[in-house]
């Protein structure tokens, strides 16, 4: 089980937070500050795993990272998720990403956090991995977009307003 | 900009989007919190339109807000608006903004009860996956229970994209609602060879998580499993099958013994670093697992530990970091092959990612020996220099504290060398483990006895030294050590060279800066000190010198007494009197020495952890029993708690003492005081058994080791455990050769032998310990009760999950299916056509009951389970007659498994069987075949049984699958009829007179843009006994102005088949039961359907009414065939039907000019109703009135609205409803006044009632 997915810069504003269980909002503001702090001071080629998720869970979970750029990309899991696997599954996420926000920056994630909040559902369901393969994830995410658009105008395109 | 242009189109109140929120909370980087707060006002505003446009946007940015710490569950109502909009594009924002911040406490999740579903079964894809997203994010027990149906159907839909979705919720679902797994697991397994990769992939992922918790309930998809990892290319599900079978394997070694060869073949062809490493973590896994006595597995170990050590050796950081964690599992089972990998697990400790330091120090733990310990501790040593100041070093320590102190100090042959190191350890500056260094020295000290003499020294040492580690006491958490020193110190005091010297130190003025429990233990320590130094100067000649000792501490004491610590202060000033009377006494030459040092006599031995929670409770104790009677809830204590007390003591006291005799009371007390002389644990009053200490037998058989001093104690500052290696390395050399000498002349004695010399490394067991180190066992209570320490979590919500999966399907599991679910109202503004709902609140009640029954049925399964084993016959049916019924099912199951073994649960297990032993299964078929033939289970009862038990027959999967196909139809069917019905405007046949729930519900199902509330029923009860129960419902019949329609539910609730019922009612002038044409007019109703046990049905009556303006009763009698095993009686129910007045009207629609007609017209009389104390919204409050009474909305404003319903005599009822605060008032009209008193009367019951 994935117990939570963040997003957040190279000074530890949050970018995405994706919550599979209930936390309090001061709880999660106060693990995404702890997990930043712990991946913040990794330096730049050290592996993507620490142990001790502290807030979330116990010793059982792991953080499994990723630093693109100005983002780091943390997923929370517990033993039940293969390491390796779970970096593929960043690397997937953020390729997604960039094919969706055409060269994805960290800007796209500000502006869009709603969109990237899509993106990831088709990824992650409930906590579970539930699509690996970006083709397929990016054929439903343009077929939602498609539908949005012709339903209504309000929401722009996700480019058209930087 | 775009923006601006798609602007107009709409009328748009709002002009702040996410995009605009975002970007302005961007350019208030000052004042951020102000500027989110004016935000958040603008958001209250947006929220109020009706809009829903606006709704959305100001959801989506609250959804935004939300992640940056804002809380905003207070616009949870308006988020399930926005789920609720037809729109996609809103919908999506809700349920994101939902899933974000919803939970089981939010209430407003009960609301979306019916939303869910109706997009749930939405045509448009998006919709539905949407909502499952969503769902999977907030589904609370009540959502899992009431949908599990319909995400069960989903798990079939023909569009993948909604079929994986739907599988992977049903973990979330499986998790509140327990109950669902079993139905739902045979579509679940079917999932696993879905022709869609993402639905398989899906459904792996949910069974392993499921396995994971429970693996033993999934040993029987081990085949399945099998095969899928021998088929799949999808690295994915291959990992995750792969992990599933490293669960598994523990519980079934010959599965292990299966996999290996597949697993080493993925070993040896992926490429796939991820795959290669769970499968080499499963191999790891099977070998643990086959690890006693499968000598032929060496070639397995030695291929996982080399391909870890590629990864090890790898230089990306990531495999070499999950090669390690994989070695320190197979360090575990088989550490022999690890430990050859020392150098390249040493080489990690100097790694500059920590993450992997770590892990190989987490390896280290596992490959010390007697042999390598001073060495690799030596190593480490060396990294705690280097790791100065940083958390690593504090992990490093407590490493090497773990390291050493594993096992009761297994590995330590020297313990002087340890307690060098520990000495060594107090020079790291600002560590946070002082307090862990000072435990393992006082644990040391304290249990083996040999190393005291030169604990101590170090000790005094340390103590003599202690400015060197309080340099800056504040950050300083070394100090710590000083309060193992002076306690060792005093407590052994006699070890001491020059205790005089020890004492000094301790009494500096310096020691006053230390924190207080340290100078307590100081302060206490110096008395024991002063006590041996006492008798060590009144043996000597001088005598002069125990008074100056006296003296000392009577100059430095009164500086502890002035310590603001009051512990501190307290043991000064008691110890500076007795100081100060010692000193009268010896100036009087009065020799005190003795005296003084009983006041510290005594040993103190180590108490094991848990020992407390191992006293066994005295027999006949129950600490769970009340001592006082609980005092009863109705009572208010308040009123006259002396009563209470005064009436309770004399009763709880008689039962427990009975009257003793002087006799018996002297004989317990000889025999409680025998107890506590012989309990370590009591502290003894008579001083006369202290003195023991001295001479106690105990000590002197311990071989008290002389040490060799010839290594200099006293270098402080200096590093001294490397000495000690040395030392133990000639040491060991030393004893080697005499080893040899020795086996050299055995040789010569007995050369004939060929033996393997000497040459070979030496092994571990021949490292003896430098000294006969004898430590101390920890004490333990009398007869403690053995170890069970079952650390599982209560509250852990997979408990639950532990479901048997084999076992065949009941009745009672189904899932509760949507038509018998209590229906959930629409509001009442957009309520514009159809009756309300009508629900059928007895079903879930049974339900529950039928729950009950299912555990009770468990039960007894497991108990015939067991029977069957024990190869008895079973004659336990004619015992209990009346449960038969009940039983049938596990009976058929039973007999079915005998005569058709490969079928049911036990097959699966002998399938399993079969399976992994690739030889006939003898073991399994000897299980089933001595039970004798089943088939006394008497054709009477199954024949008894009712169809719906008939599918119970364990098939496999396909009974499963064919019930839930046949529920499917059969709703199809029901809906189908019901719309029929409503075309043909329905006549005849009693139970299908007028429109019944499933047709409300399918309406129901359709409207949009409702707004759901709390689930309600019109059912109430009509009678009950212990063998059936009935609710009714009455409607009226618009089509007919004088007919009424009773819909009633029959449940049994008995074990029995009830059959031939018969309603009739006794007429009366105004309401009569419509019969048949022929019937008599006293004749009874034939209800049209039989009952098996624990099933519900429901049969309709017409009535035909006269005048309805005033309610009324009719009495009626149900008659009835109880039908058990053995014997069928006749038995019957007396009832009273309740015509209300509100049961004569129908809901009917009316437009607001019409209204407005008919009040004008003047033709209407008035009356009024107050109602107190109505403590609800104002649309439930409607919607009650909508549901119960039969009204409609025809307006509403604020907290105003106008009501309309007619009679079914055609009588127009109007009411006004306003309400302030608690209080609703409602003006009524009606052509009718004394119908409208009664309705109004009725109302007012209604909200009595709640």
């Amino acid at each position: 089980m994935i117990k939570a997915i963040l997003i957040f810069n190279n000074h530890g504003k949050p970018r995405l937070s994706k919550f599979y269980e209930h936390y309090s909002e001061d709880t999660e503001q106060q693990i995404i500050r702890e997990t930043f702090h712990l991946v913040s001071k990794r330096d730049e080629n050290v592996c993507n795993f620490l142990e001790g998720g502290l807030l979330i869970g116990g010793s059982d979970n792991k953080l499994i990272y990723r630093h693109y750029a100005t983002l780091y990309f943390v997923f929370c899991v517990d033993s039940s998720e293969s390491e390796l696997g779970i970096l593929d599954l960043i690397q997937v996420f953020v390729e997604t990403l960039d094919k969706c926000f055409e060269n994805v920056c960290e800007l796209d994630l500000i502006f869009h956090v709603d969109k990237v909040h899509n993106i990831l559902a088709e990824m992650v369901m409930g906590g579970m991995v539930l699509e690996t393969n970006m083709n397929e994830i990016i054929t439903q995410i343009d077929a939602q977009n498609k539908m949005e658009k012709s339903e209504t105008f309000i929401f722009q395109s996700p480019r058209q307003d930087r | 900009m775009a923006l601006k242009i798609v602007k107009g189109s709409i009328d748009r109140m709002f002009d702040k989007n996410l995009q605009d929120l975002v970007r302005g909370i961007r350019n208030h980087k000052e004042d951020e919190a102000k500027y989110i707060s004016t935000c958040i006002d603008e958001i209250k505003q947006e929220l109020k339109q009706d809009n829903i446009a606006v709704k959305a946007n100001a959801v989506c940015k609250l959804t935004y807000l939300q992640m940056l710490g804002y809380d905003v569950s207070w616009a949870a109502f308006n988020i399930v608006e926005v789920m609720s909009s037809s729109k996609f594009t809103y919908k999506r924002i809700g349920y994101l903004a939902a899933s974000q911040c919803f939970h089981e406490g939010t209430d407003v999740i009960m609301l979306t009860t019916n939303q869910i579903r109706k997009d749930l079964s939405s045509p448009n894809q998006y919709d539905t996956g949407v909502a499952l997203t969503g769902l999977s994010c907030f589904v609370t027990p009540d959502l899992a229970r009431d949908l599990a149906n319909d995400i069960m159907t989903l798990m079939s839909h023909t569009k993948p994209y909604i079929r994986k979705k739907a599988v992977l919720i049903m973990y979330k679902v499986f998790l509140k609602y327990p109950e669902s797994l079993r139905p739902a697991f045979p579509r679940l397994k079917e999932k696993l060879e879905d022709p869609d990769p993402g639905v398989q992939s899906a459904a792996v992922n949910v069974i392993c998580e499921l396995a994971r918790r429970n693996p033993k309930n999934y040993l029987s998809l081990a085949p399945l499993f099998f095969k899928l990892m021998t088929s799949s290319t999808n690295n994915w599900v291959l990992i995750k099958i792969i992990k599933l079978f490293g669960a598994l394997t523990p519980l079934e070694p010959r599965l292990g013994k299966k996999l290996i060869e597949p697993l080493t073949n993925l070993i040896h062809s992926t490429s796939a670093m991820s795959l290669l490493y769970e499968c080499v973590n499963t191999v790891i896994a099977v070998l643990i697992s086959l690890s006693s006595g499968m000598p032929n597995h060496s070639a397995s170990i030695q291929l996982c530990v080399q391909k870890l050590r590629i990864l090890i050796e790898d230089s990306d950081q990531n495999l070499k970091y999950l090669g390690l964690l994989a070695m320190s599992k197979i360090l575990k089972t088989h550490p022999k092959s690890v430990q050859s990998h020392k150098d390249l697990i040493l080489q990690c400790l100097d790694d500059k990612d920590e993450s992997i330091r770590l892990r190989a120090l987490d390896l280290l733990y596992g490959m010390v020996s007697k042999k390598n310990l001073m060495e690799i501790v030596k190593k480490l040593m060396l990294h705690v220099d280097k790791a100065e100041g940083t958390t690593y070093r504090d992990e490093l320590l407590t490493k090497i504290i773990d390291i050493c102190s594993q096992n009761n100090y297994q590995y330590i042959t020297n313990f002087e060398w340890y307690i060098s190191i520990l000495v060594e350890l107090t020079r790291l500056e600002g560590t946070r483990h002082g307090h862990l260094i000072a435990s393992q020295m006082l644990d040391v000290a304290i249990r083996v006895k040999a190393i005291r003499g030169f604990a101590v020294a170090q000790m005094a040492m340390l103590l003599d030294n202690a400015h060197l580690l309080t340099g800056n006491t504040q950050r300083n958490g070394i100090c710590e050590v000083l309060y193992a020193a002076a306690w060792i110190c005093g407590e052994f005091s006699e070890h001491l060279e020059d205790p005089m010297h020890t004492l000094e130190a301790m009494l500096r003025p310096k020691v006053a800066t230390l924190p207080g429990h340290i100078q307590a233990v100081y302060v206490q320590n110096a008395a024991k000190l002063f006590a041996t130094v006492l008798r060590k100067q009144e043996g000597a000649p001088d005598s002069q010198a125990a008074q100056e000792t006296s003296q000392l501490l009577i100059d430095r004491l009164p500086l502890f007494v002035q310590s603001a610590n009051l512990e501190v202060q307290e043991r000064a000033s008691c110890i500076l009197q007795l100081v100060k009377y010692i000193q009268k006494l010896q100036q009087k030459d009065v020799e005190v020495a003795e005296e003084v040092s009983a006041l510290f006599a005594g040993e103190l031995n180590p108490v094991a952890p848990k020992a407390q929670k191992k006293v066994p409770v005295p027999e006949g104790l129950d600490l769970d029993a009340w001592i006082n009677d609980p005092p009863s809830e109705s009572e208010s204590e308040d009123e006259k708690p002396k009563a209470v007390f005064a009436k309770e003591e004399p009763k709880h006291t008689r039962p427990r003492h009975p009257e003793v005799d002087e006799k018996e009371l002297a004989r317990r007390r000889e025999a409680r005081k025998q107890e506590q002389a012989n309990n370590p644990f009591y502290i003894k009053s008579s001083p006369s058994s202290q003195k023991v200490y001295q001479d106690a037998p105990g000590v002197e058989h311990i071989p008290v080791v002389q040490i060799d001093l010839s290594v200099p104690l006293k270098v402080p500052g200096m590093p001294m455990s490397d000495q000690y290696v040395k030392l133990e390395e000639e040491r060991r050399q030393k004893e080697r050769a005499e080893k040899k000498k020795k086996e050299k002349k055995k040789k010569r004695e007995k050369r004939g032998r060929g033996k393997k010399g000497d040459s070979g490394p030496e092994s571990e067991e021949d490292i003896t310990p430098a000294h006969q180190v004898d430590i101390v066992t920890e004490e333990m209570p009398e007869n403690a009760l053995p170890s069970d320490d079952d650390d599982k979590d209560p509250n852990d919500p997979h408990k639950a999950l532990d479901i048997d999966l084999d076992k065949p399907l009941m009745d009672s599991e189904k899932l509760p299916v949507r038509t018998h679910r209590p229906e959930v109202l629409k509001s009442p503004a957009e309520d514009g056509d159809g009756e309300p709902a009508q629900a059928e609140p007895k079903k879930r009640s049974s339900k529950e009951k039928k729950e009950k029954k299912k555990d009770k049925d468990k039960d007894r399964k497991k108990s015939k389970e067991e029977k069957k084993k024990k190869k008895h016959k079973r004659d336990a049916e004619p015992e209990e007659p009346v449960e038969e019924q009940m039983e049938e099912p596990v009976q058929s199951e039973a007999s079915a498994e005998v005569a058709a073994p490969p079928t049911s649960t036990p097959t699966e297990a002998s399938d399993l069987d079969f399976w992994l032993s690739n030889a006939p299964v003898l073991s399994a078929n000897q299980e089933v075949e001595p039970t004798p033939p089943e088939t006394t289970s008497t054709p009477e009862t199954t024949s008894a049984a009712a169809p719906e038990s008939e599918p119970e027959e364990p098939k496999d999967t396909e009974p499963e699958e064919t019930k839930s196909s046949k529920h499917k139809k059969k709703k199809q069917k029901k809906e189908k009829e019901d719309k029929e019905k409503k075309k043909k405007k329905r006549h005849h046949h009693h139970h299908h007179h007028s429109d019944g729930a499933g047709d409300e519900s399918v309406q129901n199902g359709t409207v949009e843009e409702e707004e759901p509330l709390p689930p309600m029923s019109n059912y109430c009860l009509l009678a009950e006994n212990s063998y059936i129960k009935m609710v009714c419902d009455i409607q009226g019949n618009l089509q007919d102005g004088s007919q009424v329609v009773v819909s009633v539910i029959f449940e049994n609730k008995s074990d029995c088949f009830l059959k031939s019922m018969e309603f009739n009612v006794l007429d009366s002038l105004n309401s009569k039961l419509q019969r048949p044409e022929g019937a008599g007019p006293h004749d009874g109703l034939t209800v049209p359907f039989q009952l098996p046990p624990g099933v519900s049905n429901e049969a309709r009556f017409v009535f035909s009414v006269q005048s309805i303006v005033m309610p009324q009763k009719l009495k009626g009698t149900l008659t009835f065939i109880v039908k058990s095993e053995d014997s069928s009686t006749h038995e019957k129910l007396d009832f009273k039907l309740h015509f209300t007045c509100t049961s004569y009207l129908i809901t009917t629609p009316c437009y607001s000019d019409a209204y407005a007609k008919l009040l004008e017209s003047g033709d209407l009389k008035a009356s009024s109703l107050k109602l107190e104390g109505v403590n609800m919204p104002f649309h439930h409050l409607l919607a009650r009135i909508c549901f119960h009474h039969h009204f409609s909305v025809v307006e509403r404003i604020d907290s105003c609205a106008s009501m309309y319903s007619r009679s079914i005599q055609g009588h127009h009822v109007c009411l006004l409803v306003k309400t302030s605060g608690e209080t609703v008032s409602i003006d009524a009209k009606c052509d009718e006044p004394s119908l409208l008193g009664n309705v109004l009367e009725e109302i007012k019951q209604t909200f009595s009632r709640c």
